[in-house]
């Protein structure tokens, strides 16, 4: 009895670590029968979505530049997390962050050194979305607002403000000129662009392709990835940077740690004196800060100009929660975890191209993966706590009525 | 009822003997139990008693099907069994009733014994049926409990009745007690013990937690001993005193006298002055309140639990507004102000419910000795936690105050709770306060461990601290104080010097009786 019990002990740790991964190929699975139920062959289909993603350096550049916003959002989401409060307002806060960069880019344009024009767009983004996230989490730690609530509806009034600048004040010129009014802003200068790897590569003296040097195979691909013409932008590079100084601001810092008390246990910070209102609105705040400037990443990196609100979050707001939780909610976990999240978003795109697939079908593949992912986390939990806390069936009801009572009462 | 009938008066069959054998229990860095032996029968209570982090709990976990072990087998009336979650364990009649109530406020008493059970008329709820069945076992065990109480309405003593109830009524027939005593006041212990000692009468078996040798005495039939996670034995409680019990436990002497050498007291460090308090419901919690602690002194407040013992210590330490009146610490005029500056003020605060505002559970031991301290040098440096430091205080304080743990990184939810009590007096005594406020300081705590926590009270106050003390147990309140102030419904019935006052006067004074000295 003893050596099966050992056994299974061990077993069960490795399920646990290997749970996400089987979370995906589950949802995968259920996902075949639905293409099959289609008539679409599930194989190749998965075989486009995997190639579409990772198989080629457009693919690849794609699936990182996708992961770019989805680390810079998740970072945010994992500090709220941290700090026990709930951000489902990354969304509008990308919103913002990328409609008040875009309108310091318009302004400053060339009339400074390039560099510091992004560095000011990049703060400006940042500041816009903090400033969008400190507004719920005020009005949680003064009067208790339910933060998940005031950030959905924070959204709305972000994608309504940006359309009411774009139709307005924001709109291109040319739009007006031409009399096409389609809402959206002027291109920003070129030079205030953020370097795609591309001119870095050729600004380092890599200026053939990867058929002038006879490259094959895997060896192209890369190396196309990284000096021939992609979208790919040095935006990917900052945002790994970003993720380490997050690890080293939550772990390393008095600052991060006090967030991290009160997000575990804010009677116990309460009583040791740090203030936990205060810490409240500040994780709040950073996490705001962070969407925003995914979205002025998203600006100076790719779009250069600021299209319709939806369009520029493109669901990084809700998809990054996701990526968050996929990494732990630990900032370098969080790194692979976004760049399968891009592939999954940009393979699916392939996919649907490729197979004809309806494209809510692609939806419907993501939806439950995300399902799948945040159902089994919650499992390996709940799992962990039978292990090595008082549950029972009966106690667990008692446990959530008493959590939901606390959420209730505060 | 006769002895030999089978059945309990719940009418469900009798566990007869339970047996544990060769228990091993095994968490990282620590042998929670080594080989343990165990066993109890019906009509019969027997005491599990052992240091803070000797496996009481982690045995007793293993019997309600919460852990497995490693190796070892449970017998169920001469038969073999496999306990893997607390639903074999309560289809097998084995209830456990835990130190932490295990209750929902907003919900009734029938509500709360019905939850997570089956309706008879599934979907719809049977609490007339659940009600009907509560009155009848309240009956039949002397419980006073009423089905239709909201939980929140009711005291400690009646919620600790509830959980009694709630497993009598999922029909365990050996029960689990895991320090059932601990926050009830010696009248609630009292009918208690009544309860339990009935239910022996009537051929349950039980298992009693406690660190309380007193109790142990008056209470159970048979007492083993755990030291370490072994079993060091085990006998009839009529054939050991007290001394012998600690020795068997500690494995050395413990003095179980407290001796207040002589000093001299200086300057007041703590005032409070004519200071009236609300709760958030408006009813007044404090009413004019007026008391000094000086410096070399040790004030003790007794009072039956719930008479204003919390507000007073939070008054002082920033966490409850006043509506009136002063507070200085240390010759600084502090009302009003947040905790933090309180801290700064030399105040450190060891607050009642440890494992609600005394720790965060999912922080190291390391990580959980700088709560209040990390913003400043030599624990940071600018914004930069300092690990070298850090690590190093921690290592100093867990071997200064003896804490048990497999290491600093451990998570403190991985502690014994005594071992938690010992983690949080460390890191508020090597604040180096000037006044120090403990509530109920060693709750829960070992007989070791008490003594060397009133020891470092002691030589506190031989270094000058002002201490307050907030207790309900009147020996260590009288033990410990040089001065005791009695709280009665938030008022301060008077203030008395312990030498000169019987225990009788003071249990007077605790039911509201003007002071007689
Ligand atoms: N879930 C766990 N993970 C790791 N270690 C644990 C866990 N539970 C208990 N321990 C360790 O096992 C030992 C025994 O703990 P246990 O809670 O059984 O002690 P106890 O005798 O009940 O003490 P107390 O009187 O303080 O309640 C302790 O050293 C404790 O730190
Ligand atoms: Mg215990």
């Amino acid at each position: 009895m003893g050596k099966t019990r050992l056994n299974r002990q061990h077993l069960e740790r490795l399920f646990d670590t290997l749970l996400p991964l089987l979370a995906v190929l589950g949802a995968f699975a259920i996902g075949a029968v639905i293409l099959a139920l289609q008539g679409v062959n599930p194989l190749e289909a998965y075989k486009a979505m995997v190639v579409g993603a990772f198989g080629s350096k457009n693919g690849l550049a794609d699936t990182l530049v996708k992961s770019i916003p989805l680390l810079l959002v998740g970072l945010g989401i994992a500090i709220a997390f941290r700090g026990g409060v709930i951000n489902i307002g990354a969304e509008g806060q990308l919103i913002v962050g990328a409609l008040f960069s875009t309108y310091i880019g318009l302004q400053l344009g060339e009339s400074m050194s390039p560099a510091l024009v992004i560095l000011l767009g990049l703060a400006a983004g940042a500041l816009m979305g903090g400033l969008w996230g400190t507004i719920p989490g005020y009005l949680k730690a003064q009067l208790g607002v339910n933060e998940i609530l005031s950030t959905i509806m924070m959204n709305q009034i972000a994608i309504q403000i940006g359309f009411f600048l774009l139709r307005g004040v924001m709109i291109d010129p040319a739009e007006i000129a031409a009399g096409t009014n389609i809402p959206h802003s002027a291109r920003l200068t070129k030079a205030i662009d953020i370097p795609r790897f591309t001119d870095i590569a050729k600004s380092l003296g890599f200026t053939e392709s990867a058929k002038d040097l006879g490259l094959e195979g895997w060896s192209k691909e890369i190396y196309g990835l990284l000096a021939e013409p992609t979208r790919l932008h040095a935006g990917l590079i900052f945002a790994i940077i970003i993720a380490i100084l997050v690890y080293i601001f939550l772990w390393r810092t008095t600052i991060g740690y006090r967030i991290r008390a009160v997000g575990l246990n804010p009677h116990a910070s309460r009583y040791a004196g740090i203030d936990v209102k205060k810490n409240m609105v500040l994780s709040m705040t950073l996490s705001g800060a962070f969407a925003g400037l995914a979205g002025a990443v998203e600006i100076f990196g790719l779009h250069h100009r600021m299209f319709e609100p939806l369009a520029v979050s493109a669901g990084y707001g809700f998809s990054g929660i996701v990526a968050a939780l996929f990494g732990k909610l630990h900032p370098l976990g969080m790194i692979p975890s976004s760049i399968l999240f891009g592939g999954l978003l940009v393979g699916g795109d392939k996919m649907q191209r490729a197979m004809q697939v309806p494209q809510v079908l692609i939806q419907v593949i993501l939806g439950l993966v995300v399902l799948f992912v945040v159902s089994t986390d919650y499992f390996v939990r709940r799992r962990q706590n039978r292990r090595v806390s008082v549950t029972s069936r009966a106690d667990d009801l008692i446990l959530a009525a008493k959590t939901i009572e606390e959420v209730t009462n505060e | 009822m006769t002895p030999d009938a089978k059945l309990l008066p719940s009418g469900l069959p009798r566990i007869e003997s339970m047996e544990m054998r060769g228990i091993v229990k095994k968490f990282p860095g620590v042998l929670a139990c080594d080989h343990v032996n165990f066993d109890v029968k019906a009509g019969e209570i027997h005491a599990l008693l052992g240091e803070n982090g000797a496996g009481k709990s982690t045995l007793m976990k293993i019997l309600y099907g919460l852990y497995h072990p490693e190796e070892g087998e449970i017998i169920l009336n001469g038969l073999p069994v496999e306990i893997n979650s607390p639903t074999d364990s309560l289809n097998h009649g084995i209830g456990m009733i835990h130190q932490h109530f295990m209750l929902v406020d907003t919900l009734t008493v029938a509500e709360n014994v019905a939850l997570g059970l089956k309706s008879t008329r599934e979907p719809r709820m049977d609490l007339d049926v659940v009600s009907a069945r509560i009155r009848e076992l309240a009956v039949k065990y002397g419980l006073k409990v009423d089905p239709n109480a909201l939980v929140s309405k009711l005291a400690v003593g009646e919620r600790q009745r509830v959980e009694i109830v709630k497993a009598l009524y999922r029909g365990a027939a050996l029960l689990v007690l895991d320090e059932p005593t601990a926050v009830l006041t010696p009248q609630e212990v009292e009918e208690l013990f009544h309860i339990f000692r009935q239910m022996a009468a009537d051929g349950h078996a039980l298992i009693f937690i406690s660190h309380k040798l007193d109790e142990i005495f008056a209470l159970t039939d048979r007492v083993t001993v755990l030291r370490d996670g072994k079993a060091v034995g085990s006998t009839l409680t009529s054939q050991i005193n007290k001394a012998g019990l600690a020795a068997m436990m500690v494995g050395r002497e413990v003095s179980l006298s407290r001796e207040r050498p002589d000093v001299t007291v200086g300057k007041v460090r703590l005032s409070l002055k004519g200071i009236n308090a609300f709760n958030a419901d408006g009813q007044q919690i404090l009413k004019e309140i007026n008391l000094e602690v000086r410096s070399g002194e040790i004030v003790g407040v007794a009072g039956i639990s719930g008479n204003g013992q919390r507000p007073l210590a939070e008054t002082v330490a920033g966490l409850q507004p006043v509506a009136s009146g002063t507070v200085e610490l240390d010759g600084q005029l502090v009302t009003g102000l947040p905790p933090a500056r309180m801290f700064k003020a030399g105040l450190s605060y060891i607050p009642e419910e440890r494992m609600h505002d005394g720790v965060v559970k999912d922080f190291s031991v390391a990580e959980n000795l700088i709560l209040q301290d990390h913003i400043h040098a030599p624990f940071s440096k600018g914004i930069f936690l300092d690990f070298k430091f850090i690590a190093k205080h921690a290592q100093r304080l867990i071997q200064a105050f003896n804490v048990k743990t497999p290491s600093r990184e451990t998570l403190v939810k991985n502690l014994s709770g005594g071992n938690i009590q010992k983690l949080i007096l460390a890191r508020e005594l090597a604040r180096g306060p000037r006044v120090l406020i403990a509530a109920q300081p060693t709750r829960g705590v070992d007989i070791g461990a008490t003594e060397y926590i009133h020891a470092q009270l002691l030589k506190g106050r031989a270094e000058g601290l002002a201490t307050l003390l907030i207790s309900e147990d009147l020996d260590e309140v009288k033990a410990m104080s040089d001065r005791i102030a009695v709280l009665f419904e938030g008022r301060i019935m008077g203030i008395v010097t312990s030498d000169e006052v019987s225990t009788e006067q003071l249990g007077l004074m605790m039911a509201g009786e003007a002071a007689a000295v």
